[in-house]
């Protein structure tokens, strides 16, 4: 092959072919509208179809409020605790090789196929009144199901796969050898994770906590099961949505679903935000 | 970690910020269309309840699905009440859950049912397909949108109200089968509840007739205009008779039993009375009915108890697994 | 890359016993309850609950169309990330941020959106029907809910993936005379396809399950568009509670077979 060939190749390689290019680009604009951006002004142009004022009156709304708060709190209980469990996870899954692995792999994956019906009755199997533990829950007053521990238990099992599912392949495919250089420089277990592994796996680990958050503030199936509808009390965000649709209020339930829609929104673009501010900071270091 | 602080804020934020309930409160279990009357009926009952001289009470009401709310209750749910679409999901607080003696029934005046309904047609304005009875909604393309009988107490009073209308025209349980067999043919989409099958006929337009309770096609009539939609009337349908009760377990343990028995017989004053008809349910008070009789189309109608036997055969017998319900599905 | 023990590496015993701990509070015993309950059904009870042909006809729709949308996931999920990975463009950035909005949007209010949309009189349903294509209500309908609530994932594996494979290996293979379809085939594939692999069977697996957002775009008829989340529920409205059990016992077996088989494939893949 003469170096003018290799040239020509890299150039075009570099280059890529522009027609590929732009239908590529179409075509994931084609699918984003279609499938995304659609269904999601659908529910927009419901929720302001009768002006701005419907929509922050329907939001405003003291039953709202209360659901907002309920929905932050399991919120605020189920991510940091699953984003711990998928630290460690995806910890002793990546770095080690043993026995069991793809069974401990598909165990992780596993409440991501539980259906949501299912996964709200095994806790009413559990702790309902007519449940495993009932009898001894009843007797000690204590309530987890139709009440926000249940709530709160049930967030956590849709969304335990999130955080360790996003790191698993992202540590894998950076292998171990950083962090044997920095044991064999002396770096103690403690100091290896957090300036070796933890910078490596920031992003991965942001992109699990956001869609850890969004799942866990739009689950609806499993929290259903558990929660026993009382209005302002036991009402997440999604729930709540459910109930104004059925009170033929279709218009502040479409607004409190654009609410949620807004969180999940101001997430996303945090992250995002974020990423670019300390990519363009680490670039800057890189010159310098 | 900016993480953990934010989460732990909005903990505290969300504990601190939890209301203080400090007088009483009721929790009230109930079916899917009772929501706007109980917003008011409970607005009255408070009124009555304090000028008796008894401290204010917080009703807090839990709508959904009956046989849901039945096994919510069942599973722990810790109702004072329960108001819910049949009594046979009131027997099973029961027989599963041991939570009211078994005759709850005879406690309140008829049979424990303060209001009535019945199962009418909701057509489109002008009525274009000429549906005036049970038989019209067999005919050569008519969609009928009816919730699933398996999922939703109101969609068994249609079943059963159809079913009475096939025994009485065509004379034979056999025929009443192939009746509600080419009926169910007829429905293009089974909801799993009565709300979701007015929301599929209203808002999207699907199937020409709608089999509703009463009370729910009046609502969609105010809530949607009256100009898109009319009320049929068939030649015969059934007396709904969607039954209450204290949940004698939970009233007991709470203390509440005396506030929860007021709030039920409270139903049945001429006061609760109005308000349940004023929210399109039939009342059971001679002198309120016959304020309201302009308000409800004169019906022939046959009753669970004496044409079916009651809700501890018909449920079995029709919707159980294997019942004629299934038998129609099954045998196309 | 090293795939062997790592002596020097610590934390494996403090990682994996907190994690089985973790997962055996959270999941394991939970659902361990759900088997518990089965057995009060005997075996030929069990069979009969789960050959009865609703049952059937229901297993059969839920895992064909959550196996449908898993594998159109996979061709555009595929496209959007290589695209997003891969290009600048107008709208790069709203688009990989509104990626994951499907698992921020409560299911049900997906359903009744997409419902409002490809109902007959909807916006894209009117459309269609003037071709003769009848979308809500059908097998169609429900894997179309089902593709979007599963979009993200084959997204967001193959993604950070695909931005760590330096595009100098591309070059490379490229500059020593290598086409584009060899160059996607002998070094994007490999490296690719276990996170592919597991984005196609969390969304499948994913699918199986859903709930919220198919109810209301089913249709729900018995023998055609009855999911069996749905066939649950009417168990549970029965009050037969172990009937429940024991359809709840069979999916997540079929699943957890299926998520496990793909976890041995991909390892195989991954050591040669």
């Amino acid at each position: 092959m003469t170096s003018a060939t290799l040239t020509a190749n890299a150039n075009s390689a570099r280059r890529g072919n522009p027609l590929a290019r732009r239908l590529l680009i179409a075509g994931a604009w084609l699918v984003f509208a279609l499938f995304l951006l659609l269904p999601l002004l659908v529910v927009l142009s419901e929720a302001f179809k009768q002006g701005v004022g419907t929509f922050f009156t329907a939001i405003l709304e003291p039953d709202a409020i209360s659901a907002l708060k309920l929905t932050l709190t399991a919120v605020a209980i189920a991510v940091p605790l699953n984003l711990v469990f998928g630290v460690s996870a995806a910890w002793c899954v990546s770095k080690y090789e043993f026995t069991g692995k793809s069974l401990l792999v598909t165990l992780i994956d596993l409440p991501f196929s539980v259906s949501p019906v299912i996964a709200g009755l095994i806790y009413v199997l559990l702790f309902g009144a007519q449940g495993y533990f009932g009898q001894w829950l009843s007797d000690h007053d204590i309530q987890i199901v139709f009440a926000i521990p249940g709530i709160v238990l049930a967030t956590i099992f849709v969304t335990v796969p999130f955080v360790a599912r996003e790191l698993i392949p992202l540590m894998q495919e950076q292998g171990t050898q950083e962090e044997e250089a920095a044991r064999l420089l002396g770096a103690n277990g403690w100091q290896m994770f957090w300036h070796v592994t933890l910078p490596n796996i920031k992003w991965g680990l942001i992109y699990g906590v956001v869609l850890c958050t969004a799942r866990a503030m739009g689950e609806f199936g499993a929290v259903s099961v558990v929660s026993g509808h009382i209005r302002g009390l036991t009402n997440t965000l999604p729930l709540h949505v459910e109930i104004l649709y059925n009170e033929y209020n279709h218009v502040a339930a479409f607004s409190v679903a654009s609410l949620l829609l807004a969180l999940a929104l101001i997430i996303l673009l945090l992250k995002q935000w974020s990423e670019a501010r300390l990519s363009r900071l680490k670039s800057n270091a890189d010159e310098e | 970690m900016s993480i953990r602080t934010l989460s732990l804020s909005l903990i505290a934020s969300a504990l601190f910020a939890a209301p203080a309930l400090a007088q009483t409160t009721l929790l009230n279990v109930s079916y899917d269309p009772t929501r706007e009357l109980y917003v008011e009926y409970n607005k009255a009952f408070n009124k009555h309840w304090t000028a008796q001289g008894n401290e204010a009470v917080t009703v807090q009401q839990s709508h959904g699905g009956s046989g849901k709310q039945a096994r919510a209750v069942i599973d722990g749910l810790k109702a004072d009440v329960v108001t819910l679409a049949l009594a046979g999901d009131i027997d099973e607080l029961h027989k599963l859950g041991k939570l009211i003696p078994e005759n709850w029934q005879e406690r309140l005046p008829q049979a424990s049912t303060p209001y009535t309904s019945t199962i009418v047609f909701l057509v489109r304005k002008g009525n274009p397909k000429n549906i005036k009875d049970w038989g019209d909604l067999t005919k050569d393309g008519v969609e009928v949108i009816t919730p699933n009988p398996k999922t939703s107490g109101g969609a068994r009073w249609n079943f059963l109200a159809a079913w009475a209308w096939a025994q009485q025209h065509y004379g034979s349980e056999a025929k009443a089968q192939e009746y509600v067999k080419a009926l169910y043919q007829h429905v293009p989409v089974l909801d799993t509840g009565a709300r979701a099958s007015t929301i599929t006929f209203v808002n999207n337009q699907i199937g020409d007739v709608l089999l509703a309770w009463e009370n729910e096609a009046f609502l969609a009539l105010k809530e949607q205009g009256g100009d898109q939609f009319e009320i049929v009337a068939p030649s015969l349908s059934i007396l709904a008779e969607p039954p209450v009760s204290v949940v004698d377990k939970n009233v007991d343990k709470h203390g509440t039993r005396k506030v929860a028995e007021a709030y039920l017989q409270y139903l049945y004053s001429e006061e609760g009375q109005r308000i349940a008809a004023k929210n399109f349910y039939r009342p059971r008070n001679e002198k309120v009915a016959a304020e309201f009789a302009q308000q409800f189309p004169n019906l022939k109608l046959v009753t669970i108890d004496k044409d079916f036997g009651g809700w501890k055969t018909a449920q079995p017998k029709f919707f159980n697994d294997g019942g004629v319900f299934d038998q129609i599905y099954q045998a196309q | 890359m090293s795939r062997r023990i790592s002596p020097v590496i610590p934390g494996f015993g403090l990682t994996l016993g907190y994690t089985l701990v973790y997962l055996s509070l959270l999941v394991l015993i939970p659902l361990g309850a759900l088997f518990l309950k089965t057995t009060d059904l005997t075996w030929a009870q069990f069979i009969q609950v789960i050959s009865a042909p609703r049952v059937l006809a229901a297993l059969k729709l839920s895992f064909s169309t959550a196996f449908f949308a898993a594998l159109i996931n996979g061709v555009i999920g595929t496209l959007l990330a290589w695209v997003l990975v891969r290009y600048t463009f107008p709208g790069r950035k709203i688009i990989d941020a509104m990626i994951d909005l499907p698992f921020a949007l409560p299911t049900a209010v997906a359903g009744i959106a997409l419902t409002a949309l490809y109902a007959p009189k909807g916006l894209i349903g009117s459309l269609a029907a003037d071709i003769g294509l009848k979308i809500a209500y059908t097998p169609l309908g429900i894997t179309l809910a089902l593709t979007f609530v599963t979009l993200p994932f084959v997204v967001r594996t193959v993604q950070p993936v695909l931005a760590d494979i330096p595009r100098e290996v591309e070059e490379a293979a490229a500059c020593l005379g290598a086409k584009p379809l060899q160059v996607a085939r002998h070094v994007l594939l490999p490296a690719l396809l276990p996170a592919w692999l597991t984005g196609f069977a969390l969304a499948f697996a994913r699918g199986v399950g859903e709930y919220g957002s198919v109810i209301f775009i089913a249709g729900n008829m018995p023998m055609k568009t009855e999911i069996l989340p749905l066939l649950i529920m009417v168990k549970l409205d029965q009050y037969d509670y172990t009937g429940a059990t024991a359809i709840g016992v069979l999916m997540l077996v079929v699943s957890f077979i299926l998520l496990l088989a793909i976890n041995l494939l991909q390892r195989r893949i991954e050591t040669p």
